[in-house]
């Protein structure tokens, strides 16, 4: 009887997976016809959709999303449709391994925006080079990404030549941030806190570097566990070491809760960090935030003229998440994708060439365009000449504009 | 060293909801021989359970209120989980050897964790909890926190129920017998199933408790939160000596401090500046363990049971 039933389940099983697979192939095939005569290109997309920075990932996925629509909409590329295909890495570099090979395994990927997290980038540049496929980060900011690992010592060389990003990067934002707690804030002495992982601890780093090069102290330093949410042994640290400020390189989820038990140890003072920490989430997870600041790349998507139609056009396509930080750089990346293939099918008489990823991380490396952030164009490392940067304050529950500059070493 | 009071009481704090976590691994273990590895999870099905009530309540209902009905709620959907559980996760096990029921455990943990990560909406990030308003008590140079109060009242409170429960009742007396022996025991007329589900239950409802402190310390819970409070709370209850009520609670303290004190003044040992600061605590916290067990093998207030298999 045990056996029997057994048996119907497995077949049950069998079948079951066997329809599903017939169904995929049946959806592929609708797919390429619906386009008439033309060629249906994927652009991949690879962050971080569940977990704790989902609120991230899914602006960057909904952006591209937005950018891939219109630019069907426009037939902005004659004869070559594109869709969207979004893996979750849930901000590890194992499954973005993963996805890095099933996006590689595709034929029809033609390019991927992602990942958000310098950790996982680091585990998908390899596998994207070798399949000489373009990977646009709108978000990392970890320098050795684009610069070698040597970058710090002077000695710069690029590691990937398919890797790009519209993100400036630490090199730029751990400095900048330091400029501004010195010389604006006129904060003279900070305790310095990083959660270890590349991103967090090498924008420690950089901040340390310029921020004691321009006479500032810091008069601790800590590294946490990016899990951890028990603050208070460090909070009563910061407030015993008379700091003024704390500078914290890492993300939201450990940074929203660090702030709040540092004011609630009765330390009363501004807890600044880079672009990880500055999403509304940091804000709602953070009650006392107020007066905490942080830096992201580029000028506010808001503030920007050019970004007035992407903000528009986001709110009309009626998604469920906000763009969040990246939503602008992540929508210039998949466009960057887009005049890749276009600069591709042009110089091939209209149509796709038979092996075109090659010739997209080409053509992606000489691009030129006004963005929604700006202009969009990479240097000779894949990294955006964009040095843009901008401070925000937390001011009555939102993260507000406080200064906005271009960074000068 | 001028903060060492504060830091003394932070690591207190953070100790006792430990304890209390421990306390369930403590109970089950103590009469049933199984490490609860999915109890990291009914702590955290407690914390959601009393967040549900709190979006539930209308809006501007005073904590006053609404904290009562939260521990209510997330105490009635741990103790579900865990009595369920029991019933149909570890009671057809309960005869088979003992790694199987540790493994269904683990297995468990991460069921549980996946569906409130699929099903709770929004779960998929941290969700907001809320805090006790209100400034911090100052008690000379040491400052505790108005959430925190309600982790310092709770946990004494929970222990002198236990501790009366389990000395002075009925119920109480059978767990002890069948702790002792659970086959005389059931030969003596008890029904050791009941008890069983009782040192469940039991260990759930603290759960629920530490989990609603744990909402109100840090202003969030998420899916994963009970993972490395579960390991910690496990580690709290080998250290006061698995199967001791009393020394989980110590347990918990002892790890609370330790991970404070580690954290605050390792570094500024001469040598050890590598190896102090918030990220080593973890490290330290193991440390100590392992020197117990190396030291006193049965746990702080463990006995050796050598008449047992």
């Amino acid at each position: 009887m045990r056996h029997r039933s057994a048996l119907v389940v497995s077949i049950a099983v069998i079948g079951a997976l066997s329809l599903s697979a017939c169904g995929s192939r049946d959806e592929k095939k609708a797919g390429d016809t619906a386009g008439g005569a033309s060629t249906t290109v994927t652009i991949g997309v690879d962050a971080p959709l569940t977990g704790d920075l989902s609120a991230l990932g899914l602006g960057i996925k909904n952006s591209v999303d937005l950018a891939i629509k219109q630019a069907n909409e426009k037939n902005e590329v004659p004869g070559v449709k594109f869709q969207i295909k979004a893996l979750d890495d849930t901000a590890k570099p194992a499954p973005g391994q993963q996805n890095a090979t099933q996006l590689v395994a595709d034929n029809s990927v033609i390019g991927v925006v992602g990942p958000l997290n310098s950790s996982v980038a680091q585990s998908m540049q390899q596998i994207f080079n070798d399949a000489n496929l373009v990977e646009i980060s709108p978000a990392n900011t970890g320098v050795a990404l684009t610069q070698g690992e040597k970058w710090a010592t002077g000695t710069k060389a690029r590691p990937f030549k398919s890797y790009f990003r519209t993100a400036t990067t630490d090199a730029v934002q751990g400095p900048f941030a330091a400029q501004y707690l010195f010389k604006d804030a006129k904060k003279a002495k900070v305790f310095l806190i990083d959660d270890q992982k590349t991103y967090g601890a090498g924008l420690a780093a950089t901040f340390k570097g310029e921020y004691t090069k321009l006479g500032g102290t810091i008069v601790g330093e800590e590294h946490v566990n990016p899990d951890d949410r028990d603050f208070s042994a460090i909070a009563t640290k910061v407030k015993a070491s008379g700091a003024e400020a704390v500078y914290y390189g890492g993300e939201y989820p450990a940074a929203g809760p660090l702030s709040l038990q540092l004011k609630d140890a009765g330390a009363n003072i501004p807890l600044m960090g880079g672009d990880g920490i500055q999403s509304g989430d940091f804000i709602k997870l953070n009650p006392k935030s107020q007066g905490d600041l942080a830096t992201a790349v580029g000028l506010p998507v808001e503030a920007l003229p050019t970004a007035a139609k992407f903000i528009a056009d986001y709110k009309a396509a009626g998604y469920k998440d906000a763009y969040e930080t990246y939503g602008g750089y992540s929508y210039d990346s998949a466009w960057a994708i887009i005049q890749g293939v276009k600069a591709v099918v042009a110089a091939n008489g209209g149509k796709l060439p038979e092996k075109p990823r090659e010739k997209v991380v080409e053509a992606v490396q000489k691009i030129s365009f006004d963005g929604v952030t700006g202009k969009v164009s990479f240097d000779e490392f894949g990294d955006t000449t964009n040095k843009q940067l901008t401070v925000y304050a937390v001011k009555d529950g939102k993260w507000a504009v406080e200064k906005s500059g271009t960074f000068a070493g | 060293m001028h903060d060492l009071p504060q830091q003394l009481a932070n690591g207190l704090i953070l100790g006792a909801l430990y304890g209390l976590v421990a306390i369930g691994y403590t109970m089950v273990y103590g009469i049933v021989q199984l490490i609860n590895f999915a109890h990291g999870e009914i702590f955290m099905v407690g914390g959601f359970g009393a967040l549900t009530a709190y979006l539930a309540l209308p809006g501007g209902t005073t904590l006053w209120l609404a904290l009562p009905l939260m521990l209510i709620a997330g105490i009635l959907v741990s103790t579900l989980v865990a009595v369920g559980a029991e019933r149909f996760a570890y009671r057809p096990l309960r005869t088979a050897p003992r790694l199987a029921p540790l493994i269904t455990a683990i297995g468990l943990s991460i069921v549980l964790q996946q569906l409130v990560f699929s099903f709770y909406p929004d779960a998929k990030k941290a969700r907001v909890f809320p805090k006790i308003p209100g400034d911090p008590f100052h008690l000379a140079s040491i400052t505790i926190q108005r959430s925190d109060i309600f982790l310092i009242i709770a946990a004494p409170i929970c222990m002198l129920i236990l501790g009366w429960f389990v000395a002075r009742t009925r119920s109480g007396r059978a767990m002890q017998a069948t702790s002792q022996d659970p086959d005389t025991a059931k030969l003596m007329g008890i029904d050791t199933d009941r008890v069983i589900v009782m040192a469940f239950a039991i260990g759930a409802a603290f759960a629920a408790v530490a989990a609603v402190a744990y909402g109100l310390r840090t202003g969030q819970i998420d899916f994963r939160m009970g993972f490395i409070l579960g390991l910690k709370a496990f580690t709290a209850a080998v250290l006061g000596g698995i199967g001791n009520i009393y020394g989980a609670m110590l347990g918990g303290l002892a790890l609370g401090l330790a991970e404070g004190l580690a954290t605050a003044y390792i570094q500024h040992i001469p040598g050890m500046h590598l190896f102090g600061g918030g990220a080593w605590k973890d490290v330290w916290a193991f440390v100590l363990l392992i020197v117990v067990l190396l030291v006193r093998p049965q746990g702080l207030l463990g006995e050796r049971v050598a008449d047992r298999a």
